[in-house]
């Protein structure tokens, strides 16, 4: 029992020591929804040119419960997250904070940034079809709607229905056909499918570079690290036995989503906060997500990675973010109408 | 003697002597186990907030086939460790055959392998494009899919399967816990009954042992019902794969919280009815006279299969991923090793030290309360505060973050009423707060142990040490601890090493630029870069086999006669000695 005592007293010591250490200036703190080693270079730039020292708590889940809980005394001056669904959860909860800064929204298009200024995009990615190149013909998958045509049965694979980036893709089905027909849609992919929906989207490339489908989603980026991986020199096989299709440039445009930043509404570290996201939206920062990501940035002039620029250009469905956020319940619960993930594959 | 009784009325005796003394233990155990309920309180609480009602969708569409999968898996998952757990560790303790005493530490070693780590590998290594599927291709010539049927490792089957590779060791230390402390005089009285060795197993061993095997299997389920990485992984959808969908894609955190209290419920009409079960029934010594086990020496097929039956479970829950993971790690070492490791490793050992004394010293004041007669309410605290283990460690972490929030904020608010100065938040996001979340999330292992430890202490002793005129706590010191320090470092161990592994709880409450080793590793293993975790994952291993290793010796020699067994064998007396009192 002494034993206990004293480990508490320390902790609890150390914990206060350590809580007044962090009340520094010169300071932000992050609360982060994207993996360390993907922002880390950003953020060591950030540093490098401001002096400011930046602090990350990285989380995939829970961090909006965090920030209402802490309530106004949070510690958090800004957020990072990985897609629109969680930015819309913390407009609707209330925690952010709206910013106006002019290099912001100059460098920032407005169709990637909220109206009032609660959050910006940073990034986007498409969500493209992977067609095999030697067995899909080049006008044979177009469109979404083409991954639930009949031809296509037993030849498509994705991840699972619930992943974040399929449900925004439902989502965006859902607000532009209405659920009855997205449903119906829906269902056509899941007859569709060639097995159980599984593992990442790198795992889809693979799957068809195996022949195990000839048609998979993915986000760009995965084809990117896939194209270039020097270590594992067999993923460049899985990305080259593949073809990126936009989907429906002759009418909505390809799915697109985005990672943003956002200012909490309790920053203590409101101006550094801000210093941070207009740092991640200028050009060193832009060229770097560029650069190591395979993202696309969302500044205008900023140079593609050259493989990214070799896909060409494509047309994005420029409805509003929020407004696909919006069907994410409705997107959630369709999947598991249809039963999507519980395709047995044909 | 042991007895094994029915409805004992000797304790009558004892309780008169021990009730004047009880009732400021009970309140602090009370007090204890209040507060380690608190985040279970604040899950209930969030399930109590109005919201959209999401239960006619679920029920109409997933719910029975995460009630049906989630059964599936439990079952399976209990029979296999089960089985695997009892039958080895009856195996090791009580015969001998080539590399026994090897397997006797070696059975232990997948418990410090976290259960999604392995599902990464497997999953990498039987899959179609993995290598054993291409072999397999090459040698018979297949070329796709349709060719030929392998089992699916994403599959219901697959995640059993993997949970019960990792998670068979709680059983198998709790019933070799169990068997050792066991006296050999009722399986002598068994076997001069005429019942052959198989017998007296089912018969005499395993029903004492049963309190032991009971709280191995039921922290195995509940370690099963709360976990998030294989399931997810494998998309076997279960009822925690459920409440993380409720929460995270239809962003209703109550809904996911009324999931969570609806699978809490179920949990404690398990373990009640388990408990109705065997009420009445004592399983102690009655003797402190001991000798060496008799072990049955196996020969020919016999010691074969016993040693292949041995060999499996480490194979496949440990060597193999774990070689894997080196053969990942080995390649990839450049780009991973820096210096910020080791800061990883102090920080894991840190979080899972603290944890584990402080679990440890909870789960012994419970327990010990509820043996002085702490009465039914402090039972049922008791028996509450220990289902944290259940609960998805999200939304236990949660439960956490809103009352030491609301208390900081409490305090912040009555600091600027009245000083005008602002305290801030002063617990959330420390270290305090993350120890406290495992001691919660914790306390049924170290609980359960020390409850099976002092079970097995017959109550008569207490009886004769307070008659004596010690109190409750030094009788505890002197009487209890020494008799039961092989349980009670079991329990300190396991919280030690599933304090290493814990990911969700250390994710979503750490401070700024905290990093465990846990969370290092799932950083890229989210992202399946399987090569670039592997050598953070073998550290984790790692640190979690020193701490094994010592406990098994420990344990061995903990046995209540171990050291009369041996002076007599350096004596090299032909007859049987009592052990020393």
């Amino acid at each position: 029992m002494k034993l206990s005592a004293f480990v508490v007293s320390v902790l609890l010591v150390g914990s206060i020591g350590s809580k007044l250490a962090l009340a520094g200036e010169g300071e932000v703190n992050l609360y982060s929804y994207r993996q360390p080693f993907l922002i880390q270079p950003m953020l060591e730039a950030f540093t490098k040119e401001t002096g400011i020292k930046v602090n990350v708590v990285y989380a995939e889940k829970g961090m909006l419960e965090r920030l209402k809980a802490e309530g106004e005394n949070s510690p958090a001056d800004a957020v990072l997250t990985a897609d629109i669904g969680r930015l819309n959860d913390m407009v609707e909860a209330g925690v952010l904070q709206p910013v106006h800064s002019d290099v912001l929204e100059h460098n920032i298009p407005a169709q990637y940034r909220h109206p009032d200024g609660l959050w910006f995009g940073l990034t986007t990615r498409a969500r493209v079809i992977l067609a095999s190149r030697d067995r899909v013909g080049t006008e044979e998958v177009v469109t979404y709607e083409d991954l639930a045509d009949p031809k296509l049965k037993g030849r498509v694979c994705t991840r699972s229905g619930k992943h974040v980036y399929m449900v925004s893709l439902i989502a965006s089905v859902i607000a532009h056909v209405g659920e009855d027909k997205a449903e119906q849609w829906l269902r056509g992919v899941k007859d569709n499918l060639a097995r159980k929906p599984q593992g990442n989207d790198r795992a889809q490339a693979k799957a068809i570079y195996e022949g195990v489908c000839d048609v998979a989603v993915a986000n760009t980026y995965y084809m990117g690290k896939m194209a270039t991986n020097d270590e594992k020199p067999e993923q460049k096989e899985w990305a080259e036995s593949v073809r990126i299709v936009f989907p429906n440039q002759d009418d909505r445009g390809t799915h697109v989503n985005v990672s943003g930043a956002a200012v909490t509404r309790s920053a203590p570290n409101r101006e550094n906060a801000i210093r941070l996201l207009e740092f991640l939206s200028g050009d060193y920062a832009q060229e770097l997500y560029a650069e190591q990501n395979f993202e696309y940035p969302v500044k205008a002039g900023v140079p593609l990675h050259p493989l990214v620029a070799s896909w060409g250009n494509f047309k994005a469905d420029t409805i509003g973010l929020a407004d696909i956020a919006g069907y994410r319940a409705a997107a959630s619960k369709m999947v598991d109408r249809v039963g999507y993930d519980q395709a047995t594959g044909s | 003697m042991e007895t094994y009784t029915a409805g004992t009325r000797s304790a009558v005796a004892v309780r008169a002597v021990r009730r004047p003394r009880v009732s400021g233990w009970t309140a602090g155990a009370l007090l204890v186990a209040g507060l380690i309920a608190v985040p279970l309180l604040a899950v209930i609480y969030l399930a109590l907030a109005p919201s959209e009602d999401i239960w006619p969708h679920l029920v109409s569409t997933v719910l029975p086939r995460y009630v049906s999968t989630t059964f599936g898996l439990m079952l399976g998952v209990g029979l296999c460790t089960l089985a695997i757990g009892v039958g080895t560790a009856w195996l090791v303790t009580m015969t001998r055959f080539p590399g026994s005493r090897l397997f006797e530490v070696g059975l232990l070693l997948p418990l410090a392998m976290p259960a999604y780590i392995i599902a990464y590998v497997y999953a990498d290594m039987l899959e179609y494009a993995g290598p054993v599927q291409g072999f397999l291709r090459q040698v018979f010539g297949w070329a796709s899919p349709r060719d030929y049927w392998f089992p699916e490792i994403r599959s219901l089957g697959g995640a059993i399967t993997m949970m019960s590779l990792v998670l068979y060791p709680y059983v198998y230390l709790l019933s070799r816990a169990a068997f050792l402390e066991q006296s050999v005089c009722v399986l002598e009285v068994s076997r001069t009954l005429g019942e052959n060795p198989w017998r007296s197993f089912f018969r005499v061993a395993l029903p004492l042992a049963r309190p032991a095997v009971v709280v191995g299997v039921s922290l195995v389920l509940m370690e099963t019902l709360n976990d998030f990485g294989t399931v997810d992984y494998f998309a076997v959808p279960t009822f925690t794969l459920g409440i993380y969908d409720v929460w995270l894609n239809m962003n209703s955190t109550s809904g996911a919280a009324q999931l969570a209290v609806v699978m809490l419920v179920v949990v404690l009409m398990l373990i009640s009815a388990e408990r109705l079960a065997r009420r009445g029934q004592r399983y102690h010594h009655t003797s402190t006279r001991y000798r060496a086990l008799p072990s049955v020496r196996l020969s020919g097929v016999r010691a074969v299969s016993a040693f292949l039956a041995c060999l499996m479970p480490v194979a496949f829950g440990f060597a193999i991923p774990g070689g894997v993971l080196l053969a990942y790690a080995i390649e990839t070492a450049p780009v991973t090793t820096g210096g910020s490791f080791i800061a990883y490793a102090v920080n894991s050992l840190t979080l899972s030290v603290g944890a584990a004394a402080l679990a440890v010293a909870v789960g012994l004041f419970l327990a010990y309360g509820i043996r002085l007669g702490g009465g039914p309410v402090l039972r049922a605290a008791t028996r509450f505060a220990g289902i944290g283990y259940a609960v998805p460690g999200a939304v236990l972490a949660i439960g956490v973050i809103i009352p030491f929030a609301g208390l900081d904020n409490a305090v912040d608010g009555l600091m600027r009423r009245t000083f005008g100065v602002s305290t801030g938040l002063v617990l959330s996001g420390t270290l305090f707060t993350l120890v406290f979340a495992y001691v919660v999330r914790f306390l049924a292992l170290s609980l359960g142990t020390v409850e099976a430890g002092l079970a097995r202490i017959t109550i008569g002793m207490d009886g004769a040490a307070r008659t004596l005129g010690l109190g409750p706590g030094r009788t505890l010191a002197a009487i209890h601890l020494p008799m039961m320090k092989g349980s009670i470092l079991t329990a300190a161990i396991l919280v030690f090493v599933d304090g290493m592994k814990e990911l969700p709880m250390t994710m979503l409450l750490r401070p700024f630029n905290f990093d465990t080793l846990a969370t290092y590793v799932h950083q890229f293993a989210s992202s399946e870069l399987l090569e670039e975790c592997a050598l953070g994952a073998l550290a984790i291993v790692a640190a979690g086999i020193l701490p094994v290793i010592a406990l098994s010796l420990t344990i061995r020699q903990s046995r209540p006669g171990a050291k009369a067994a041996k002076s007599r064998a350096t004596a090299a007396t032909p007859v049987a000695i009592p052990a020393e009192p």
